[in-house]
This record gives C-alpha cells, structure tokens and sequence, in this order.
C-alpha cells in the first residue's frame, strides 16, 4: 500500500490537471469576477465621497471581492468534478485501490487550493496593475495568498460536502447562485458600518463571508489589521473544519467497501 | 470435479435486497475454480450487477457468504480487493486524463514501486493496444479503447481474480473480438480467473468454461455451454409457410414432430424441437410437402442458451430484456404481465 502522501499527491495532480484541461472552468475563475470588479470600480466610485469609507478608491476596496467570488467558484468546479466521479463509477474505480479517504478528499482540496492560489496572484497583479493599492505591502501579499488559500479550502470543502451528499454534479452546480447570494448579503460593496438598512446589516454581520472579505479588505486599505486578520483566518478555517467534517462523514456512505 | 478444488470464488446462499424492491440476488450459490472463465449470463435487471457489486466487497450483502479468493467479502475487504481486479458496467475513466496518465493514478494508488509504475503502465496500455494513444485524453477514445484502458486499469495490480461487468456491451463486433482474446489470455497463460456478466448468448458461449444464467435474482441453469445445451436436448425446426393462411396447418404438421411439446411462433415463423432430433427433418419435409403446404423458409437450429434460458424461464432472453426495460432493470424486478408464455 503506497503512503498517503503520495496517494494525495497523484489525486491533487489529477485534480489540478483535469481543472487545468477545461478552459470553461479556468477562464471564468479569472475574467468574471475581474470583469465585475471593473463594473462596480467605475459605476460605485462616487461611494467613497460616503463620510467613513476607509479608502479614495473604489477599486482597492472592491478588490477583495474576486478573491471571494473565486472560492464560490471553487464550490462549484471542484464539486462538481468530484460529483461526476461518483456519477460515472470513477469513485468505485477508486474504492477498489487500497487508497485512503482523507487522501481522495485532500488530493481534491489540494487542487482546488492550487487553482485558488493561481487566480489569487492573477487578481493582485491585475488590481495593482489597475491602480489599486497594496497597504500591508510586500509582506502582506504573502498574507493575502495564505489568506486565499484558506479561502478556497473552505469554499473547497463545501463543493466536496455538496459532491458526496449529492454525488450529481448538477445538484452541486445549483449551489452557485446559492453561494452569490452569500456574496450579495455582505459587505461587499460597502462597509458595514455605512450599510443603512438594519436587516440587511444585521444579516451581513452575522454572514462569515464579510468577514472574509473584510480581510482581504484589511490588507488593501489598512494594512495589518490583527482583528480583521483573524477573525478572516478563523472564519475560513471554520467553515473548512465544519464541511470537511461533513465531507468525510458522506464519505463513509459513499464509499462502500466492506 | 469442481469442488474439490479451492474455489477462486465460493458463495453460498448470498442475498441483496433493495429497498422498496423485490430481492436482486435471491439466495445464489456459485463456485468458481482457479483459471476459469465464469460466464454469468441473464437479462437486464436479473441481479448480475449487483452480484459483482458484492464480491467485488462494493456493496454490502444482506445475507450468505462470498469468499473470494478466500477472504469473506464481509469480514477481509481489503484482502479480497488487493487480489481482484474489476472493470464495472460503464468504462470509469476521467475523459480529461490521458491513458497513460490513468496508469500513473492507479499503480500509484496500489502502491507499486516507484520504478516499476511506469514499466507496468506501458506494457499494459502496448499490450492493450492503445500505444498509439496512450498520451491522447481518454475523452476522444472510441468505447473500444475506453473499454480496453479499463480492463488494463484493472490489471495494474496483477490480480488473480478479474471481474468483467458487461465488457463487451456496445462495441463493435472487432472490439468485442479483440477483448475476448486477452480475456482468453489472461485466464489461459496468465492463470487470472475471470467473472464476467453478460446479456450476450454468443459471448458467454465463445468464452467461458462454464455459464451460470440468472433471472430474478436466482440461478436457474449452470454448466459448461456444451451441457447445458445437451440438457435441452434435441434440435428444433422452424418454418414459415408462403401462405399465411396456412399458418395453422403448418402447426399442426410440426406438432406430430414435437411429441409433447407444442410448436411455439414468433411472427411469421413456427417452431418446434424435434422429438427424433436432427434425423427427421427429412419426415417434417415430406409431411407439409404431403399436405401441400409450401415453406418460404425452413431451418434447422442446434439448441442454444437462449433454449436453456427459454427452457428454464419460459422466456427468451431477448424477450427477457424487452420485459425487464418495460419493468424495474434498477431493481431487478421483471413486468411479469409482459412475460412471454412457455411453449417449447
């Protein structure tokens, strides 16, 4: 029986791979969002003249929002992909190698992590290229990539919850817009302190989205934020802890060996 | 005799019942010896599936016992899954990678050795045949490649015991050729014992030392092919009258050739198994000549396993499979008001 690291290592390169092999989930990763943020930087502009918006530039507030939207899309191709392996029999094909469990869910976090990362460094270079600003500097671009990594594993271990409970990547590509709608009730597009309709700025704090958002956010515009930071980092690892905890139960039942 | 040997497979009384269905596998026994090709014949729905399914240690049994390579299905999973190799009813393959790329996933996955994957890989995928496309995507194979990239898949391993679910459903009849050779191979050189599920007569026919045909979840008939053909005994002799008129007369010729059996048709044509075998083909001749009934066709047919299979169930495979896409294939569960009558 071969190591579990390289089990997880040959499923994280398959992973990545196949990622890699469909432009139709690699391209809209990278454009949609940019695509976006380039609406909401010129049309939203004029709410940074709102008394208390931390930053003169749309763009370098907005600019935390891709790094969410590609967690989201995250959910849904990696899902999605492990969903179709257990539509077609791939899974079974799997369960009859001595592989383990945890090396099939973190070989497909693993990939799901790398693009993560990929598309984190395109959003910064891009962004930066576009005049936004980078507060916590160079050593903050190492924090924001930690930070977008533990996004994606938790946006990733949603996707792998929703493939195993599901196991129809249909199903799991429904959780999209379901996913948006988390986006839209937050902070996205303006502080929460500035939000004024009390529901919906009750609803964006008790969202663990905003504070996300509000992370990648700190580094832009303040710099080190030690509050912001953590409770980002805290409320990623969260939600990656809870669904990969659900992930592996679902994985007992779909995995049937005896 | 078979069972003095150690079973490659041993079962006993082994049951899946889904729910809201009737039983799958209703309580089979098989035996199948080292080296041997198991045929396991019967219709869509008859429970071959879910057999596979279960000794492959996939899906947990309600009840019975299954040792495969003499480990309990149930109790040593993971010893019966490192001597078996399986290729399932779809080709699993992930149309994003390449053959080769599926090789290095696999033998990685069963822990060979980092220097003999590779060497194992390539001589899997030349001796299959797909050299030529081993770095092309698995998404651009025709289903015979696909279907021989997942027989080398479940070989990585060297298994002693390879299970084939429906390998040859769907490829052309070169394909089909082609992957009955290595499955000739592998058991005859090689020494791999082989059960493979089928819903083709002449698959079960060509290939395996012995054939286990199942309907409803139960075994109805098991033998070599030879035997279970020398069980229905003699021939039978079809006509079809140029007439259709004298589509009575016919049958009524055909009966004083059947002894108790009745003559059984099917559109146009009459049958019926002759009670003094080949030989009185000549007398079935003159007799509808005596009549003045002229034949536009008349045939002689050795017995086949579709006449086991009709003798065992009332029913013909085909007709089986016509009946089992009218009923619950998923569940096994044959439209029993669509069942064909006995008459032969």
């Amino acid at each position: 029986m071969s190591p579990v690291w390289i089990q997880t290592r040959e499923l994280a390169r398959r992973s990545l791979v196949r990622t890699l092999r469909q432009p139709a989930q690699v391209i809209p990763t990278i454009t949609f969002p940019l695509f976006l943020l380039a609406i909401n930087a010129g049309g939203l502009d004029a709410a940074t003249d709102l008394p208390g918006f931390p930053t003169d530039s749309y763009l370098t507030f907005a600019l935390a929002v891709p790094f969410i939207q590609s967690g989201i899309f995250a959910v849904s191709n990696g899902g999605a992909d492990l969903a179709r392996d257990v539509e077609t029999g791939f899974l079974d094909r799997l369960a009859l190698t001595p592989m383990s469990g945890v090396a099939l869910i973190t070989g497909q976090l693993a990939g799901v992590v790398a693009l993560g990362l990929l598309n984190a460094v395109v959003y910064l270079a891009i962004g930066l290229a576009a005049g936004a600003t980078l507060a916590a500097g160079v050593a903050g671009a190492l924090v924001l990539f930690a930070l977008s990594l533990v996004i994606a594993f938790a946006f990733g271990c949603v996707g792998v919850y929703a493939a195993f409970r599901f196991g129809d990547g249909e199903a799991v590509q429904g959780l999209f817009p379901v996913m948006f709608v988390f986006l839209f009730l937050s902070s996205m597009a303006l502080p929460r302190d500035l939000i004024e309709q009390e529901w919906f700025r009750t609803i964006a704090t008790a969202n663990p989205v905003s504070y996300l958002l509000e992370g990648v956010r700190s580094l832009f515009i303040v710099g080190f934020d030690g509050e912001a930071l953590a409770l980002a980092f805290g409320c990623g690892i969260a939600i990656g802890v809870v669904f990969l905890a659900l992930a592996v139960a679902r994985l007992r039942t779909r995995l049937v060996r005896t | 005799m078979s069972d003095q040997r150690p079973a490659s497979i041993e079962v006993e009384g082994l049951v899946k019942e889904f729910k809201k269905g009737p039983r799958a596998v209703d309580g089979i026994d098989l035996h199948v010896d080292p080296g041997e090709i198991y045929g396991f014949l019967g219709p869509n729905g008859a429970g071959k599936s879910t057999t596979v399914l279960m000794l492959t240690t996939l899906l947990p049994p309600d009840d019975g016992t299954a040792r495969v390579a003499g480990y309990e299905v149930r109790e040593d999973g993971a010893r019966v899954r490192e001597n078996i190799g399986a290729a399932l009813q779809e080709a699993a393959l992930d149309p994003y990678l390449s053959a080769r790329e599926h090789m290095r996933l696999q033998t990685a996955l069963h822990g060979l050795p980092r220097a003999e994957r590779r060497r194992r890989g390539d001589d899997l995928i030349a001796r299959l045949g797909l050299a030529d496309a081993a770095d092309r995507k698995v998404g651009g194979y025709s289903g015979g490649m696909k279907r021989r990239l997942d027989l080398a898949l479940a070989l990585v391993h060297g298994p002693r015991i390879l299970f084939l679910d429906e390998p040859t459903t769907g490829l052309d009849p070169q394909s089909r050729s082609s992957l009955w050779e290595e499955v000739r191979r592998l058991a005859k050189q090689e020494g791999v014992t082989v059960f493979l599920t089928t819903q083709y007569l002449e698959e079960a026919d060509s290939l395996a030392d012995r054939v286990g045909i199942i309907d409803s979840g139960v075994i109805v008939a098991e033998g070599t092919p030879e035997s279970l053909k020398a069980e229905i005994g003699e021939p039978s002799v079809e006509a079809v009258p140029v007439d259709p008129s004298r589509y009575e007369d016919v049958m009524r010729v055909l009966h004083r050739f059947g002894g108790d059996d009745c003559p059984h048709h099917a559109d146009e044509s009459i049958a019926v198994r002759l009670k003094g075998g080949s030989g009185s083909l000549a007398e079935v001749v003159r007799a509808l000549d005596a009549e003045g009934i002229e034949v536009a066709h008349l045939q002689l047919h050795a017995p086949t396993l579709d006449d086991v299979f009709l003798a065992k169930t009332g029913r013909t495979l085909e007709g089986a499979d016509q009946d089992d896409e009218d009923g619950d294939a998923e569940t096994g569960a044959p439209n029993v008001a669509a069942v064909q009558p006995a008459t032969a």
